[in-house]
């Protein structure tokens, strides 16, 4: 915070929620048969901060710490009930790639449609015509129906107008979940590209801290509406993953998620609450998975978790083989064997999405386990990261 | 860029709880590209996949405006008490009818049709119904071609007052826009409310003078009757085209009526604006 004020002679940019940035939230919504329940509940409350022009600030903080609120109102799409936005310079947001598509127009069609939706002049559309043509590759469909383009064809598409948006300020929520890992490659490319050579403002909101850390160079921590945090992307990275390992199980009662994960709990062998685990012992979860929709086409992910947050290992179950129309929660009961994962730290991740790439509910690096060894031939090598997993393999004397 | 940003105490845009309202015309204004695109778009989808295309917009009224002069004028025996013949009386009631119908159909459905856009960017929401509206002109103006089709068929000269036409073409504009408004922001608060546009449509088409003139009504009904809008629009309508008599206290009612629906309507549009992108 220091920092950003000693540079305040060059600042160019600054956004200022000054004092008590807050936004009522009630939960009494139409889409819930519960009695009249109204809860008031402040998403962010006093939310102070400077950016200057060509920071690229990345936005952390677990599930419900008010990030996507924070970027709502930011982008103007929810007002706040308190406190005060200064801007200078364009804004733009890319909330999800291919807003306002419609499946019915051609390719040609929809980079107006889209440009115009991200707030793209038709003066600027045509300048950049060819080159959002060109990085999406589909040259050859432009005139056919969004509609027969294939689900990569789109998300390139969709990507290639918003990366060709020039706003002074960039605001980025979670795009990078789309596509494969190359494209995901070019666009995290493209995204460093914007921001560091033309001077451009972003702020990024995302779950991915690998991202972030490449993207940004600094970050905000959110927790339960109020900054935890800010500082440089390592540090508040940091700050953020050891805040993560007090947290024992994970819990969201409500939710206006379609779907959502409403429990996690880490369970040993005799189905008590624990984080600590012998690498003998089987390892349990129980999660607890609630929706307010009839429907039911989703498709669970778990996954183990390093420190860092990369995977280690993921499964997915297909959800409607479980829920019937009128199930509103489900409870599920996954055993990881004894004996699989190395004396190490990891936590756990789960996603509720649909094949097509929506996803109704991400959480991360929750309900954090520590395996200890239990004498076994690698014993002495405790305290050394010597890896996550026993492979369980064979030697033998030839 | 350095030059560009020194000033650096001067925001572009400043948004203060609260206070917002204050931006909404200049955003209006600056948005009006977001607006021909929508506008664009809806008229582009609607006749997408449709083997006659826009070719609709002609066929509905056209035959309605058959079927009512046969059901009034032959089975009814109805009289038109103006000198055109009483198919072109019905065709000069249906265009304004179709025209505000269409609009209010579109319109109050608008913003739930276009939730993935208002969940996601910022404009002002007001452009969302006003395109659908437009599309539905776009519909007006191609009919309005049959009429003077119609008038050239049945060698009708409309008289100096046709001058006028176009004040009532901004009324019925108006009037739809306004409960297009209010009914579209209902939609998003209260999600049945769409079962009831059909309906208000439906029971408009009989309290309104679009297969009968409106000189056959009883004077003893006549305040009444004239407390619907459209009946102010549809004489003046008829008045402009066909030389009709006119009833001033109908276009008097309805110029109140619509001024009161469009401001009332304008107004609780612009209160549940920000609850929009919660609620939808």
């Amino acid at each position: 915070m220091i920092n950003h004020e000693s540079k305040q002679k060059y600042t160019a940019l600054r956004d200022i929620i000054a004092d008590k940035a807050k936004k009522i939230f009630s939960f009494h919504n139409w889409k819930f048969s519960e009695p009249k329940k109204s809860e008031v509940f402040w998403a962010l409350k006093d939310v102070n901060f400077d950016v200057h022009q060509g920071d690229r600030i990345g936005i952390i903080g677990r599930n419900g710490a008010g990030k996507s609120t924070l970027l709502k109102i930011l982008s103007r799409i929810t007002e706040s009930t308190e406190g005060t936005i200064k801007l200078k310079g364009r804004i733009a947001s890319l909330l999800e790639v291919g807003t306002g598509f419609h499946p019915e127009l051609t390719g040609r069609e929809n980079i107006y449609l889209n440009g115009a939706i991200l707030g793209m002049t038709r003066t600027e559309i045509n300048k950049h015509f060819d080159a959002i043509v060109d990085f999406a590759e589909v040259e050859k469909f432009l005139d056919t129906p969004v509609k027969r383009y294939s689900s990569g064809m789109y998300v390139r598409l969709a990507f290639a107008v918003a990366a060709h948006l020039e706003p002074e300020i960039l605001i980025i929520d979670e795009v990078l979940a789309v596509g494969d890992a190359a494209f995901q490659k070019k666009c995290i490319g493209k995204m460093e590209d914007v921001s560091k050579n033309d001077g451009r403002t972003i702020l990024f909101v995302s779950h991915n801290m690998g991202i972030v850390s490449t993207l940004c160079n600094s970050a905000i921590l959110l927790n339960k509406g109020k900054i935890d945090f800010i500082g440089n992307t390592n540090e508040t990275i940091e700050k953020y993953l050891r805040a993560a390992e007090v947290q024992k199980s994970y819990y969201a009662e409500t939710s206006v998620k379609d779907f959502f994960i409403s429990q996690v709990e880490v369970l040993n062998n005799d189905n008590i609450p624990t984080n600590n685990f012998k690498s003998s012992e089987c390892i349990k979860l129980k999660i607890k998975i609630r929706k307010n929709i009839t429907d039911s086409i989703v498709r669970l992910s778990v996954t183990i978790q390093n420190t860092n947050g990369d995977f280690i290992n993921t499964f997915v179950e297909n959800m409607e083989d479980y829920f019937s129309k009128n199930d509103s929660s489900k409870e599920f009961l996954i055993t990881y064997p004894p004996n699989l994962l190395t004396p190490n730290h990891f936590s756990f991740r789960f996603a509720l999405f649909t094949q097509n790439g929506h996803v109704f509910d991400l959480v991360e690096m929750i309900c954090p386990i520590i395996v200890v060894d239990h004498g076994s031939k690698m014993a002495i090598y405790e305290g050394i990261n010597y890896g996550y997993f026993n492979a369980n393999q064979k030697f033998i004397e030839l | 860029m350095t030059n560009k940003f020194n000033s650096n105490k001067k925001w572009d845009l400043i948004l203060e709880s609260g206070k917002i309202e204050n931006n909404y015309f200049k955003d209006l204004w600056l948005y009006r590209e977001l607006f021909y695109i929508l506008s664009w778009r809806d008229l582009k989808v609607r006749y997408k996949q449709t083997i006659l295309g826009a070719t609709w917009s002609i066929i509905r009224p056209v035959l309605t405006t058959i079927i009512f002069t046969i059901v009034f004028s032959k089975i009814a025996k109805l009289q038109n008490p103006g000198n055109a013949p009483y198919i072109l009386m019905v065709f000069a009631g249906m265009l304004p009818w179709q025209f505000f119908s269409n609009a209010l159909s579109e319109s109050s459905g608008s913003l739930i049709g276009n939730s993935n856009l208002i969940t996601k960017v910022y404009f002002p929401r007001l452009i969302v119904p006003a395109s659908s509206v437009i599309t539905s002109f776009v519909d007006f103006l191609i009919s309005f071609f049959i009429l003077i089709m119609m008038m050239i068929i049945f060698n009708f000269l409309p008289n100096w007052q046709i001058i006028f036409l176009p004040l009532f073409v901004l009324m019925v504009f108006l009037l739809a826009f306004g409960a297009g408004l209010y009914l579209t922001a209902l939609n998003v608060k209260y999600r049945d409310f769409r079962y009831i546009i059909p309906f208000i449509i439906q029971f408009g088409l009989y309290i309104t003078p679009v297969g009968f003139s409106s000189n056959i009504i009883n004077e003893k009904w006549k305040l009444v009757y004239e407390l619907n809008p459209m009946v102010g629009v549809i004489n003046g309508f008829r008045w402009c085209i066909l030389g009709d008599e006119i009833s001033t206290s109908s276009i008097l009612i309805s110029l109140i009526i619509t001024a009161f629906i469009l401001i009332f309507g304008f107004r609780y549009f612009r209160k549940m604006e920000k609850t929009f992108a919660d609620n939808i």
